[in-house]
């Protein structure tokens, strides 16, 4: 499996589990939860993912990417 | 030193809290309602002669030797039967009773071989002790009369009464010659064991004791627990190690290293030499009971297969080339140092075991994160308990079971959930089985119809045989029931958990489509056995959760474990003896493990590395900086591996390509690596991809703690010198750290132990001196609780508050369909352990030569499979060849395997999903097809000869 389809596949996982609470609610659950699980490597290729479409990732878990990351533009060129 | 000695007080205590006062010998006791004679006489040191009684099983009364008289009452009663009660005046010696003692013991002697002075059990044997205490000095009716001893008769005709002995079991020997009927054993197997294996077969003079249907030990239903051997006054049952070596000289208290329940063992020592390994009755996790491993898989300490010298190589296709300490540490710092040069930082990492100490593991985290300065640090508990700590510490603020092993002694109802008890934790087993034919009743969520559903004496009330995968469906079924039809404890809700959160989950499980007979479509449960299953629950009294990894390797393992929580709490299940939620765990120190800060996010005692405060106070105590951010897992390692950014990982005490999850994935990663470092006993199936191999220390060679499952911290201690030359594996880590160039002097593990308590709030009045006064201690162990704490959150929750989660079932997406049509699960069974690399090299191999494919009738037949046959198995992930069992303990569409041979390469078939929180990964579903073989796969040769060239030590070469 391709890194960044195991990336999108975990982050989706870990938006479904926090759908049931309801977007606002969950959105910004699951934006910590990647902050405090993942390591940096790990973020930094979801974020790339993230900047080139985001193809694949449960809507959830595009917000609380979004959150996480909010200039994919900057970012991106620093990288 | 000396051997520990332990008092037999002949009968059990009593519970009683209301006391009595009696007379013996003219000395007064007081003693709780309900305890015999003879223990009241121990109490004060008078020990009444006896045979048939000891402290571990029920009086019986046979033996007429413990004899008394109490005045105003006639005749001579026993006293191990015999209630102590206000103002009785007892004598336990005078001529008649002298007389009637003596008489006994001559009938005894008369069919007993003297043969003394050649016995296993000279100089601990009850018997001879009896024939000292009650002066027996001629036998008067000879040894020629009829008598089990002889085989032959004086004129050379056959005795038919003679037995010969029965040493089918590779552990002990039953020799019936010196068997003195006293039924000890055939009690212990009850009482204490709970498989009924004994019997007494025939009467009168012909008596003896059977094994089964008078079979030989090792074909009847005896699991080798060891307890009949301990019970035994004579020679009849011994351990083959004792008849082998002779009697101990010293014993050493120390603590099992195989499973979670942690047994306490006398480690039996002439010398350097084990002679055998005897549970210890003061441990408080396993009271004087073991199980095979414990009691007798210890042989891999000594086994010639051992690596007892460091060894490197340049690449994993070289022969292994034995070098110095010196050498081999410097490499492994060198390497690591190169490595953070050439590719940054983050590149290196390291792995803990479940296996390792308390302070063992809590020296890898510090080398790791202050010596290296990252935080990519896991601990195999990653692939089997990780979602209890997430679960938990979730639900009620701390990451831990909520009840002591005695607990269960006030349980009225057992939930066991995804876990096997009697193979994974079997002395705990014994336990609840005792519970449990006292009337307890018991409620079993499995795919599996595991021993304890139906077991001598043994009835589960409900068996929920669900599908692998839907758990989270299945428990929120339950609470759909509870809440749907007012059962919930409103009291314990109300004053215990947050409100707001309680309330919209109750609405959420109430939902239509979480009833049991919505879900039934896909979890395959009866919905009107699931209904049952949740009244009893929530309404049979004291009930109390006990789950395993069956609940752990999903992909919603931590959502389970959170459901569980909520189960728990909606009825008012905690806070209190008999109730409360508990892991299992695996491996002996996965509690132990997580709490010392060994996962990649957290310090010590659960604390977030970004949380500043804490980060700091570590960071001032080590004189280091640490990252705030956190590290990888174990499976991140392994991804990061094989993308090029992750290079170097030192192992310590843990066979990840083995355990972990789809082999090829592992091994691709392992491959990728520049150095990799494993630390074990012997070249497990990790090391043949390794570069440096440092020789580990078993737990006889090494001092630490362990903590076992019911949060208890108990002492290991050496009692032979490390056969690598010296050093336990904390002082092997203490020489990497200080080639890197930290500044460690730690002389003793309980220097580190007072590290940990300094660093860590719930540990604060932990120290190795604490344990060795109080015998073990159970965390947290602070000013709050200075003696411990046997049953958390009696008042409060550690968070305060107990939270509701919304658990909703999300489907695995490792689903079966038309090319994967089964549902893999694995497990384990009783005489292996893990991964086996330990009770492989032991005799328990006759229990289990090879993993077997469990296959229902129905699918076997389908498949043309019958018994024995040779089967591929194939997943998404790989394809493997095992033998197969039929048998309907799986249900039609589920198969089963156990994974304790490497051969076996189960995990060449699992994929890498894993648990949504942890990352935990999810062995327990697999989808796979399973059809006829004609033997292993290409794989598995190919991986023989691989494994075979990786192992090759080179020669010695002569000295220059
Ligand atoms: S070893 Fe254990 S199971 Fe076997 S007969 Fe003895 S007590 Fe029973
Ligand atoms: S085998 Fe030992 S314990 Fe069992 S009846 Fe005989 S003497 Fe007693
Ligand atoms: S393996 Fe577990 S149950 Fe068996 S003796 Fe060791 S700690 Fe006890
Ligand atoms: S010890 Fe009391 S009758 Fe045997």
């Amino acid at each position: 499996m391709q890194q960044h389809d195991k990336l999108v596949m975990m982050a989706n996982q870990i938006a479904k589990a926090f759908a049931p609470q309801g977007e606002a609610r969950a959105v910004p659950q699951i934006a910590q939860h990647i902050k405090d699980f993942w390591d940096p490597r790990m973020r930094r290729g979801i974020f790339e993912h993230l900047d080139s479409g985001g193809a694949g990732l449960d809507p959830l878990a595009l917000a609380a990417l979004r959150k996480l990351h909010p200039t994919p533009q900057a970012t991106a060129h620093q990288a | 030193m000396t051997l520990v000695n332990e008092i037999d007080y002949g009968t059990p205590a009593s519970k009683s809290e209301k006391m009595v006062t009696l007379t013996i010998d003219g000395v007064e006791v007081t003693v709780p309602e309900g305890t015999s004679i003879m223990r009241a006489a121990m109490e004060v040191g008078t020990k009444i002669p006896k045979l048939c009684a000891t402290d571990s099983v029920e009086a019986f009364g046979s033996c007429r030797l413990c004899l008394v008289e109490i005045e105003g009452r006639a005749g001579t009663p026993a006293s191990c039967t015999t209630p102590a009660m206000n103002g009785l005046v007892v004598h336990t010696q005078n001529s008649r009773l002298k007389q009637l003692r003596r008489g006994v013991m001559e009938l005894y002697i008369s069919d007993h071989p003297l043969d003394c002075l050649t016995c296993a059990a000279n100089g601990d044997c009850e018997l001879q002790d009896m024939a000292g205490a009650v002066g027996l000095r001629d036998v008067r009716y000879g040894y020629d009369g009829a008598n089990h001893v002889f085989a032959k008769a004086k004129d050379g005709t056959a005795n038919d009464a003679w037995m010969p002995k029965d040493t089918s079991n590779p552990y002990f020997t039953y020799d019936p010659s010196k068997c003195i009927v006293c039924n000890r054993c055939v009690r212990a197997c009850e009482e204490v064991q709970g498989t009924f294996a004994l019997t007494i077969a025939g009467r009168g003079f012909e008596s003896r004791v059977a094994a089964g249907m008078s079979e030989n030990f090792l074909d009847s239903e005896c699991v080798s627990c060891g307890a009949c051997v301990q019970a035994c006054p004579t020679a009849t049952l011994s351990e083959k190690s004792l008849i082998d070596i002779g009697q101990p000289e010293h014993s050493v208290v120390t603590t099992c290293a195989y499973c979670g329940v942690g047994c306490s063992f006398k480690a039996e020592m002439r010398g350097e030499e084990v002679v055998r390994m005897v549970p210890y009755k003061d441990g408080k996790a396993n009271r004087g009971h073991s199980c095979v491993k414990g009691r007798f898989a210890w042989g891999y300490a000594t086994h010639k297969e051992r690596i007892t010298k460091p060894m490197v190589r340049d690449k994993i296709t070289d022969p292994w080339r034995e070098t110095t300490w010196e050498e081999a540490i410097g490499r492994v710092a060198s390497e690591f140092k190169r490595i953070q040069f050439q590719y940054g930082r983050d590149a290196v990492g390291g792995i803990t075991s479940s296996r390792c100490t308390n302070e063992e593991t809590f020296l890898i985290q510090k080398l790791i994160r202050a010596g290296f300065g990252v935080n990519n640090v896991d601990t195999c508990a990653r692939v089997c308990h990780s979602p209890t700590g997430y679960g938990l510490k979730t639900a009620f603020g701390t990451s831990a079971g909520t009840q002591d092993f005695d607990s269960v002694e006030d349980s009225d109802v057992m939930m066991v959930i995804g876990a096997n008890p009697t193979d994974g934790h079997p002395v705990f087993a014994s336990r609840m089985k005792k519970r449990l034919r006292e009337g307890a009743k018991l409620i079993v969520v499995d795919p599996r119809r595991i021993d304890l559903v139906r077991s001598a004496h043994i009835e589960a009330a409900h068996h929920l045989p669900l599908l692998p995968g839907t758990n989270v469906a299945v428990l929120t079924a339950m609470a759909h029931v509870i809440v749907t039809e007012g059962l919930v404890n409103e009291k314990f809700v109300r004053e215990r958990c947050e409100m707001d959160e309680f309330q919209e989950w109750a609405a959420f499980v109430a939902e239509e489509r979480h009833s049991p007979e919505a879900t039934a479509k896909f979890t395959g449960v009866d919905p009107a056995e699931l209904r049952a299953a949740a009244r009893l629950y929530a309404t049979g009294g004291n009930a109390a959760i006990y789950y395993g990894l069956g609940v752990t390797e999903h992909s919603q393992g931590s959502t389970t474990v959170m459901a569980i929580a909520n189960l728990a709490m909606v009825t008012g299940n905690l806070g209190r003896r008999g109730v409360g939620v508990n892991p299992l765990r695996g491996q002996n120190n996965v509690q132990g493990a997580c709490d010392m800060g060994s996962f990649p996010h957290e310090l010590s005692g659960y604390r977030h590395i970004s949380d500043d405060t804490t980060r700091t106070m570590f960071e001032e105590f080590w004189g280091a900086k640490l990252n705030p951010e956190p590290g990888l897992r174990i499976p991140n390692m392994l991804d990061a591996a094989v993308e090029g950014t992750f290079k170097a990982i030192y192992i310590q005490g843990e066979d990840i390509l083995q355990s972990d999850p789809n082999t090829s994935h592992v091994s691709a990663g392992l491959a990728a690596m520049e150095c990799v470092v494993v630390q074990d006993l012997f070249l497990n199936e990790t090391a043949n991809y390794a570069h440096v191999f440092l020789p580990g220390s078993t737990f006889l060679e090494k001092d630490g703690t362990f903590t076992n499952a019911e949060r208890r911290i108990q002492l290991v201690r050496k009692v032979m010198t490390p056969r690598n030359g010296g050093y336990a594996d904390w002082e092997i880590t203490q020489l990497i750290a200080k080639a890197v160039g930290l500044d460690w002097n730690y002389t003793h593990p309980s220097q580190v132990m007072d590290e940990i308590a300094a660093l860590t709030p719930t540990f604060k009045n932990v120290s190795f001196k604490k344990i060795e006064e109080m015998g073990s201690v159970q965390w947290p162990c602070n000013d709050a609780n200075p003696e411990g704490s046997p049953i958390m959150h009696a008042t409060t929750f550690a968070r305060g508050k107990g939270k509701f989660v919304l658990t909703e079932y999300v489907p695995t997406d490792e689903r079966t369909g038309p090319r994967f049509p089964l549902l893999l699960t694995t497990g384990r069974t009783l005489s292996q352990y893990n991964v086996g690399a330990q009770t492989r090299r032991t005799e328990n191999v006759v229990w289990h030569e090879e993993d077997r494919l469990e296959i229902h009738p129905h699918d076997a037949e389908q498949r043309g499979i019958k018994e024995g046959d040779w089967v591929r198995i194939q997943s998404r992930a790989g394809e493997t060849a095992l033998r197969a069992l039929i048998t309907d303990r799986v249900a039609p569409g589920v198969v089963y395997t156990t994974f304790h041979h490497p051969m076996t390469q189960a995990n060449v078939i699992t994929t890498e999903f894993s648990d949504w929180a942890t990352n935990c990964p999810e062995y327990k579903v697999t989808a796979v097809q399973v059809g006829l073989s004609n033997g292993p796969t290409q794989y598995q040769e190919d991986y023989e000869a691989f494994a075979q060239a990786s192992r090759r030590i080179a020669a010695v070469e002569a000295a220059e």
